[in-house]
């Protein structure tokens, strides 16, 4: 049998309602439908009132959520898609994510974020938020790159006394396979050697992790032995995976699916270069989606992210340098 | 059991007589709390903003102690007769005003931003409408625990039944039949905005029917009226009756805050403020409207209320002095960490 990785979502869910009566589900369509992708399937039927349907009022479902941790429980938001999130974002930004630092009262609330891009998704099923809600104190942002991430690493937002920002990548849930589930694993705020090399090192997280293994796969025929750090988190942001790896290759590339405007590439940049730039014999590069718009169409939305083409001739670039 | 006929009216008469009396000093504190504040804003001791709730004390203090231990309130920038009935004390009120590193919010917020949300009082971020959503959150878990038979308050002004925030929060109660009750001042003014640049419906209630919530028209200067009218709100909420909605008209006598000389109708300076809306029954002072009633229906006398004010100055000059002499916030001593998750910090990279 094997699992998706929308499946480690739901079984993440339907684990932590079975073991903490503290957790609930409330969003949108989430109850009987089962949710706009089923990460909710048969919950609401297995934990009778507990997987709740809301209204289509962003704001007011971050809010309950945080009136509900406020008073004790653990409630888990499925955002219908990550575009959406910025109806809540101040309940986000400026309620959740203050709570504790005003109060001393935590505030143990999961907001998921089905993100990224897929084909035909257009400019408002298709964004990748990360950068903004890593950008505010008092959030911990996650991005799950496996089938087995997706799955511990959500149990573990679930149980993180603050506000998780859970970024789960649309074009995965069904594309990416696992043999089960696993029982153990890294603790969110560690990155992870996706593929061990010695020449360059691709930092990638979510989605984009895969491209750069394809990338690396595609350059291994070339000769060149490319390390992939797979951040799992993007806040907290593990430095010291990065730069130990930066120490082994001498060389960077960061690459990610969100605009190239700051954000989390230009974040491990700024990183390596104040904490390693003795480490570097190249200019470090990064890699990320057009300045535009998510494009409906699927040869533009292709040509929009980065491709496996594109890390792969930028990592050729920064090889010969 | 034998009872003569005129006890259960002496009865109700006392509880009529110890609601007003009770309420008139929440009233009377938050006022000379207020006195207090801005004159210590005048003299430069407040960092920030300071926000009075001068002729909204008569709803605030209504609200305050039709509310009892357990329940929940989220009060807004001029609910300070609201907090001190509500259980919050004047020293809370200081600290934090004055920043000391004792208060509730350490320095790390200030002025009308303090509460304790675990004691039910939230401490309101400045986006309006956005503490509706939080109390729903409350009053949704408890029911899922099982707890009934408390309820929430959120009060906004009229400026905040314009906002997004309030139309997601008030339907989502209305949805969940929460024991909800949102009290709207009417005060006429969103900092220096009229109400004719607010909303397009005749009255504020009328909003209730799209919501499918009842709702309460209330004279916001009348203590006896504001007893009545959001006694009854929150009665039928904690009886299971749904979201109510409170609209008391009032005038605001106080700038927006004490930056805003502009707005305060009670300068001799024409500001913003319609001197028409000054002369009308909304410009009532509540305060003294409340001490005529008090008067009037003998629940106490001249002498009774004297002593109650010098009392509550003394009271309040001794928190002040206290709390001037405390620490302020180090910031070498801070932390500067915003989660609770020690192992998730990113300490290196401030």
């Amino acid at each position: 049998m094997s699992l998706t990785y929308l499946d480690a979502i739901r079984e993440a869910q339907a684990h932590a309602l079975r073991d903490d009566p503290r957790v609930f589900i409330y969003g949108q369509d989430v109850g009987a439908f089962g949710g706009a992708f089923k990460a909710t399937k048969n919950l609401a039927n297995d934990y009778p009132g507990r997987v709740i349907d809301a209204p289509i009022s962003e704001d007011a479902i971050v809010g309950l959520a945080v009136g509900a941790a406020i008073e004790g429980l653990r409630p888990i938001i499925e955002m219908q898609f990550a575009d959406f999130s910025s109806v809540a974002f101040n309940q986000i930004v400026n309620q959740a994510a203050t709570l504790f630092w005003r109060t001393n009262v935590p505030c143990p609330i999961t907001v998921r974020l089905p993100f990224g891009g897929t084909s035909g998704g257009g400019p408002f099923h298709s964004q990748t938020p990360e950068a903004i809600y890593a950008h505010y104190p008092g959030l911990v942002v996650l991005t799950p790159a496996t089938v087995e991430d997706a799955y511990s690493m959500l149990l573990e937002a679930v149980a993180i006394d603050d506000p998780v920002i859970f970024c789960e990548h649309k074009f995965l849930y069904r594309h990416l396979k696992a043999e089960k589930l696993p029982t153990e694993a890294l603790p969110v705020g560690k990155a992870r050697i996706a593929r061990e090399g010695r020449d360059l090192t691709v930092v990638a997280y979510s989605a984009m992790v895969h491209d750069a293994l394809e990338a690396a796969a595609e350059l291994s025929v070339e000769g060149w032995e490319i390390e992939v750090v797979d951040l799992r988190s993007v806040k907290p942001l593990d430095t010291d995976t990065v730069v130990a790896s930066v120490a082994r290759t001498g060389k960077l590339l960061a690459v990610g699916e969100a605009w190239p405007w700051g954000g989390v590439t230009a974040e491990v940049i700024a990183r390596v270069v104040s904490e390693g730039f003795g480490l570097l014999d190249a200019p470090p590069q990064r890699l990320n989606a057009k300045d535009t718009p998510v494009p409906f169409h699927p040869n533009l939305w292709a040509a929009h992210r980065p491709t496996v083409r594109a890390i792969a001739a930028a990592a050729r670039k920064i090889l010969r340098y | 059991m034998l009872q003569t006929v005129s006890e259960p009216h002496t009865e109700q008469k006392e509880t009529r007589r110890d609601g007003h009396l009770a309420a008139y000093r929440f009233m009377l504190r938050a006022r000379l709390l207020d006195d207090k504040l801005a004159a210590l804003y005048r003299a430069g001791k407040i960092h920030g903003g300071v926000f009075l709730g001068r002729g909204q004390e008569a709803l605030s203090a209504a609200i305050g102690v039709s509310l009892t231990k357990g329940d929940v309130f989220a009060p807004l920038i001029r609910d300070a007769a609201g907090r001190l009935a509500f259980g919050e004390n004047i020293l809370d009120s200081v600290r934090t005003y004055l920043g000391s590193a004792t208060g509730p919010m350490r320095g790390r917020d200030g002025n009308v931003h303090r509460g304790n949300p675990r004691e039910g009082l939230l401490p309101m971020i400045s986006h309006l409408g956005a503490m509706v959503s939080v109390v729903n959150g409350i009053l949704f878990a408890r029911r899922m625990k099982k707890i009934s038979g408390t309820v929430g308050v959120a009060c906004l002004g009229e400026g905040a039944t314009s906002t997004g925030a309030f139309h997601e929060a008030l339907n989502q109660a209305a949805v969940e039949k929460l024991p909800l009750v949102l009290v709207v001042a009417d005060n006429q003014y969103a900092y220096s905005t009229p109400t004719s640049r607010q909303f397009a419906c005749e009255e504020l209630t009328d909003k209730s029917a799209g919501y499918g919530v009842a709702a309460h028209a209330v004279d916001g200067t009348d203590l006896t009226a504001c007893l009545k009218v959001v006694g009854e709100a929150v009665a039928a909420a904690r009886a299971g009756n749904g979201p109510q909605l409170v609209i008391a008209k009032l005038l605001r006598l106080c700038g927006h805050g004490e930056h805003d000389p502009d707005g305060d109708v009670t300068q001799s300076k024409q500001g913003y403020i319609d001197p028409k809306l000054k002369k009308s029954p909304l410009g009532r002072d509540c305060l003294k409207l409340a001490e005529e009633i008090l008067l009037k229906e003998k629940f106490a006398d001249a002498t009774r209320l004297a002593v109650w004010r010098n009392e509550t100055l003394h009271e309040i000059e001794e928190v002040v002095a206290q709390v001037q002499r405390e620490p302020t916030p180090d910031p070498f001593v801070e932390k500067w960490v915003a989660i609770s998750s020690g192992h998730l910090t990113e300490g290196r990279h401030e």
